[in-house]
């Protein structure tokens, strides 16, 4: 079975909560307990309904402002998949939020209120969404039964948002449009009477049919090494294994590698999972590779196929997300973690920011706030050895942190 | 019934990344361990992250006092067969120690006074990373926290601003005398946890099995009566059913389930159609809303 992650992204009050919290009533998802406790709540509100969106607003400051604040994970699933849903917060304020939500997720529900239309936030919801290259949106049209179901509203609404589609950066995004009302459960599960003139799939049936390893961003295998494994016990006297992720493609035993920095060349004697040896280490599988000849090769270090070598330089310029109420400022210095590895970087340039509702770019800036989006060229203390965002989600994205207070300050995507 | 498990792949690559992340970032990592299946998973888990190496870093239970026997016993067996240190420290110390104060009447337990003796080994030991078996499915403040959660001097989760995590990447740069909780099966379901442990062979204690044990009802759960560590009215009538525990944490707080799962996959195929969640079984989150939340925020794991 596979593992599908999803994000989400609306705007407050367009019905986020709700909708999960339908998907996980209309799949069985909620256990008899938590429909108890929702059942509960709803009625001490003074609600007629059952107001689902407690089923995931965890925090105690949002079940009293009743919106969400916070990156929040759900799961559930089906005979056919494992659902995780990152709900992530829809207000402009919480941008980083929805960045990080969108990072480890493969398919995206942008959700749009029926009376409102595409709105300043939607452009946001989608631009990130494209920025960060997640492969499958679902346009969800939620609220339907406020607009009675209109196939006019429907429609202007498509249209709206393809317009949208045209200044988008990633032209490979599969979007799909469904027309829902999370509140009466209309094609969010299960379909409806009360659009016959919508014959599309519902939300689940769409997730459903996704074939993952074609939503998967697949490039060439890099092997980040998390640690050097020397067991130094009689049995494995001369063990040297180099433990990692595989990421992009696959290793097999016998392949010609380079370890990096060093460029020293050698090939794959072994890969074991645990006490078990395989022939062959798939995409996103966590192993331990022996390779044939004694080289120096430590954490941090990336082990990659001859002939398909990534960049190795000590700049490069991207797209970064800022996340902190800390300005980035022109000079700063930050550290850099790229996958495993960190380096210490200097802020070369800021070359412009760019709107992240596709109204454009501002030039002439020094310094970042919160949730800005802007072109950036950093010069490292080494070199690392990066590929182009675009072919590469893992090795080509990386975070800032701040060397003062150690947090996680942005989030890159290199070029 | 043999359900395809092979999604667990993805969560046991994940979780061993994670670990191993751990153990090169910290100085001075440790696993928590209670003698439950989520952190009888998460030692399989490590063992596999640095075989044929041993795992890198202690073990350390933190001990209510009020453990089922049977856990105590297996967790001693188990460290002893992994040739790992195991770290035990106990509630009772603290509690004669004057540092915290026994709960007592009818909902009395020491699940909440582990925090302080968990601070205090933190800080006796300079752990400055503790991996835990926690699960964002468990709860729903559970389910907003991040797999490095950081945690100031006196272990409190600030939960407005936790580090966001993107991609696999982990930031583990602390100050010192902040450490950090780490979750490595923060995405794994109950379900998932079992499916694991059934796929991957694993011992764990026998109260998890179906077995005849005295017991009392109230407030329609079912409460251990073998002995005086749950706080029993004259008038609550023990009877001896056939149960089983599908956590277990402290007596104190930690109801059985009538169950004659007997097998692991007997456990698997009932946890699969249950309709009650894990936590419905734990007295301590049901004392309101909020409870879990409020408790992390003390530094509870």
């Amino acid at each position: 079975m596979e593992v599908l992650k999803i994000a989400t992204a609306g705007s407050v009050d367009d019905g986020k909560s709700t909708l999960i919290g339908r998907i996980l009533y209309d799949t069985k998802s909620l256990t008899s307990d938590k429909l108890e406790a929702i059942e509960k709540t709803s009625k001490q509100k003074g609600y007629d309904y059952l107001d689902f969106s407690l089923a995931t607003d965890g925090l105690v400051a949002e079940r009293e402002q009743g919106i969400t604040i916070d990156v929040a994970h759900i799961y559930f699933s089906t005979a056919k998949k494992s659902y995780i849903i990152a709900d992530t917060p829809g207000h402009v304020e919480y941008t980083r939020n929805m960045v990080t939500g969108a990072s480890t997720s493969q398919a995206a529900i942008i959700l749009i209120d029926a009376r409102k239309g595409v709105i300043e936030q939607t452009n946001r919801h989608f631009f990130i969404n494209n920025l960060l290259r997640v492969k499958e949106v679902v346009v969800a049209i939620n609220k339907m039964d406020l607009v009675d179901y209109s196939e006019e509203t429907y429609n202007a609404i498509k249209s709206d948002f393809s317009e949208l589609m045209s200044k988008r950066d990633y032209e490979n995004q599969n979007i799909t449009f469904i027309p829902v009302s999370a509140l009466k459960g209309d094609n969010v599960v299960n379909k409806t009477d009360a659009m016959p003139w919508y014959n599309g799939e519902t939300i689940l049936e769409h997730l459903e049919r996704l074939d993952l390893a074609a939503v998967s961003n697949v490039g060439t295998p890099r092997f980040p090494v998390q640690s050097v494994i020397r067991p130094k016990t009689e049995e494995f006297h001369d063990f040297r294994g180099f433990a990692g992720k595989v990421y992009g493609g696959e290793l097999s035993v016998g392949d010609a590698v380079v370890a990096l920095p060093s460029q020293t060349k050698s090939k794959i004697k072994e890969i074991y999972a645990y006490d078990k040896k395989y022939q062959t280490a798939s995409r996103r599988s966590s192993v331990t590779i022996t390779l044939e000849d004694e080289i120096n090769v430590s954490r941090g270090d990336m082990i990659v196929k001859e002939g398909d070598l990534p960049t190795i330089d000590k700049q490069f310029t991207a797209t970064i997300a800022w996340m902190d109420s800390n300005q980035l400022q022109s000079g700063g210095k930050y550290v850099i973690q790229h996958g495993v590895n960190k380096v210490l970087a200097k802020v070369d340039k800021i070359h412009h920011k760019i709107n992240p509702d596709y109204s454009g770019i501002e030039e002439g800036i020094t310094g970042l706030g919160m949730n800005d989006i802007a072109k950036v060229t950093f010069k490292l203390n080494k070199p690392i050895f990066f590929d182009a965002f675009k072919n590469h989600r893992t090795n080509g994205s990386f975070i800032l942190i701040d060397t003062k207070t150690n947090n996680t300050v942005g989030a890159g995507f290199i070029q | 019934m043999n359900k395809d498990t092979s999604h667990i792949n993805p969560l046991e690559n994940e979780a061993i990344y994670i670990i191993r992340e751990v153990a090169a970032q910290f100085e001075k990592p440790v696993l928590l361990f209670s003698g439950g299946k989520d952190s009888i998973t998460l030692v399989r888990l490590a063992q596999k992250a640095f075989w044929p190496a041993k795992i890198p870093f202690p073990l350390m239970h933190i001990d209510t006092g009020h453990n089922f026997p049977e856990t105590i016993e297996f967790r001693d067996r188990l460290a002893k067969e992994l040739g790992v240190e195991l770290i035990v420290r106990n509630v009772q110390d603290s509690i004669d120690a004057g540092k915290v104060k026994e709960e007592s009447g009818r909902y009395a337990s020491r699940n909440s006074l582990q925090t302080t003796t968990l601070l205090d080994a933190i800080e006796e030991f300079k752990f400055d990373a503790c991996i835990g078996g926690a699960r964002r499915d468990e709860e729903k403040a559970r389910a907003k926290e991040r797999i490095f959660s950081v945690r100031d001097d006196f272990g409190q989760w600030d939960e407005k601003s936790q580090r966001p995590e993107l991609f696999d990447m982990l930031n583990g740069d602390i100050e010192l005398g902040q450490n950090v909780r780490c979750f490595p099966i923060s995405n794994w379901t109950e379900l998932d946890v079992w499916s694991y442990i059934q796929k991957e062979e694993i011992e764990i204690p026998s109260i998890y099995f179906a077995h005849k044990r005295k017991t009392f009802v109230r407030d329609g759960m079912i409460w251990s009566a073998e002995d005086d560590i749950v706080f029993r009215d004259e008038d609550e009538v023990v009877e001896e059913r056939l149960v089983r525990f599908r956590t277990v944490g402290d007596m104190s707080c930690t109801a059985a389930v009538l169950s004659d799962a007997v097998s692991i996959d007997k456990v698997v195929s009932e946890i699969r159609d249950s309709s009650i969640s894990e936590r419905g079984a734990r007295i301590d989150d049901k004392r309101s809303e909020a409870a879990m939340e409020k408790r992390k925020q003390q530094g509870y794991f």
